[in-house]
């Protein structure tokens, strides 16, 4: 008698402890935080320096992208336009407005049209991103990768940075005030 | 007596925190409910009906040709966009107007769809924007809930020769 007692309380124990941690698991998930594996070699050297042997695992802040608000020179990771079960990790180089010039795009000059971000792997060449696929819409973006977590070697804090070749040659939006700058 | 208020928050705070994230998921791996606003989709639907959007089969990709989605806008992604699917990836749409005497074809990219209003004079959708990635879909429009007397499924598109 003991016995189916004890079993009843813990099956109810264990359904109602199901119930609180599998939505609390998602919704963090979904809203705040993300942890990934990165794989490939389209964003070496800053992500997998070392290829497949060591693959870098990424905190992606889900929370900061929740507006949208995306800056030159972070990592996102997206969803891609070409296979919508796949996330794919880039660097972003051109906000929308911005006037750059393309690596091996359709296109040799691209203004980012509104909405969208033009986003290119570290690894030119090696790299399937916008210079293949073109601009990506904004409402794609999965997440920010704010810091590096694995292996304990490489902790370190992502930091924005887009590489001196491929700044944007203007921002038609922009142009305007900045012709009244005073420095 | 400050041990038992202090007991009693927690525990509303956590069952507040417990009821937000059944309600998160609800929202986004079931269904919500959308308010549609704009004369695009009419007759099928009009401006401030209320329609039931079910998340599952775009989360299991069982969207298909015909189905009126709910997607975030391409050019703004704080909008959404409500649209009827006419083709979906590898799909030959025609991209002409009636009026054309020569009729223009166009292929679906890979992992994107091709969205036309139901009221084709007067929407902005694929015709002008190009086809949409499948990822910015959100849901499938199943059932409109208001006004009462137009309540339950939602018909076919009243433009036949569009889907192909």
């Amino acid at each position: 008698m003991a016995q189916t007692g004890f079993g009843r309380r813990y099956f109810k124990a264990f359904v109602s402890g199901f119930f609180v941690a599998v939505p609390v698991t998602v919704t963090v998930l979904d809203r705040l935080a993300y942890v990934a594996r990165v794989e490939g070699a389209s964003m070496q050297p800053s992500l997998n320096p070392d290829g497949e042997s060591s693959p870098d695992v990424v905190l992606l802040n889900r929370w900061s992208v929740r507006n949208y608000h995306v800056q030159r020179g972070d990592i996102v990771s997206v969803l891609s336009p070409k296979n919508p079960q796949q996330k794919i990790i880039k660097r972003v180089i051109g906000i929308e407005g911005d006037f750059i010039k393309t690596l091996g795009y359709k296109n040799r000059y691209v203004r980012v049209p509104d909405g969208h971000l033009w986003i290119e792997g570290d690894h030119h060449g090696h790299s399937f991103d916008s210079n293949a696929f073109g601009p990506v819409s904004l409402g794609l973006v999965h997440g920010r990768a704010s810091h590096i977590i694995w292996p304990p070697s490489r902790w370190q804090r992502i930091e924005p940075s887009v590489p001196p070749d491929r700044r944007p040659l203007l921002n038609w939006d922009r142009a305007a005030e900045d012709k009244y700058d005073d420095d | 007596m400050f041990r038992g208020f202090f007991v009693k928050t927690i525990s509303f705070v956590g069952y507040t925190v417990q009821y937000g994230c059944i309600a998160h998921c609800a929202f986004e791996y079931v269904g919500e409910f959308v308010s549609c606003s704009g004369p695009s989709m009419e007759p099928t639907i009009t401006n401030h009906d209320v329609v039931f959007s079910e998340r599952i089969s775009r989360h299991l990709y069982r969207i298909q040709k015909g189905d009126i989605i709910i997607a975030k806008s391409p050019s703004n992604p704080k909008m959404n966009i409500c649209k009827r699917v006419i083709g979906l990836e590898g799909d030959k749409v025609c991209t002409s107007g009636p009026s054309d005497i020569f009729k223009t074809h166009t292929y679906v990219p890979r992992g994107h769809v091709w969205l036309e209003g139901d009221n084709l004079r007067n929407s902005t959708d694929s015709r002008s924007y190009g086809p949409i990635p499948y990822a910015l879909i959100r849901g499938r429009v199943c059932l409109k809930l208001w006004p009462p007397q137009s309540f339950g499924v939602l018909a076919e598109s009243p433009n036949d020769g569009r889907i192909l």
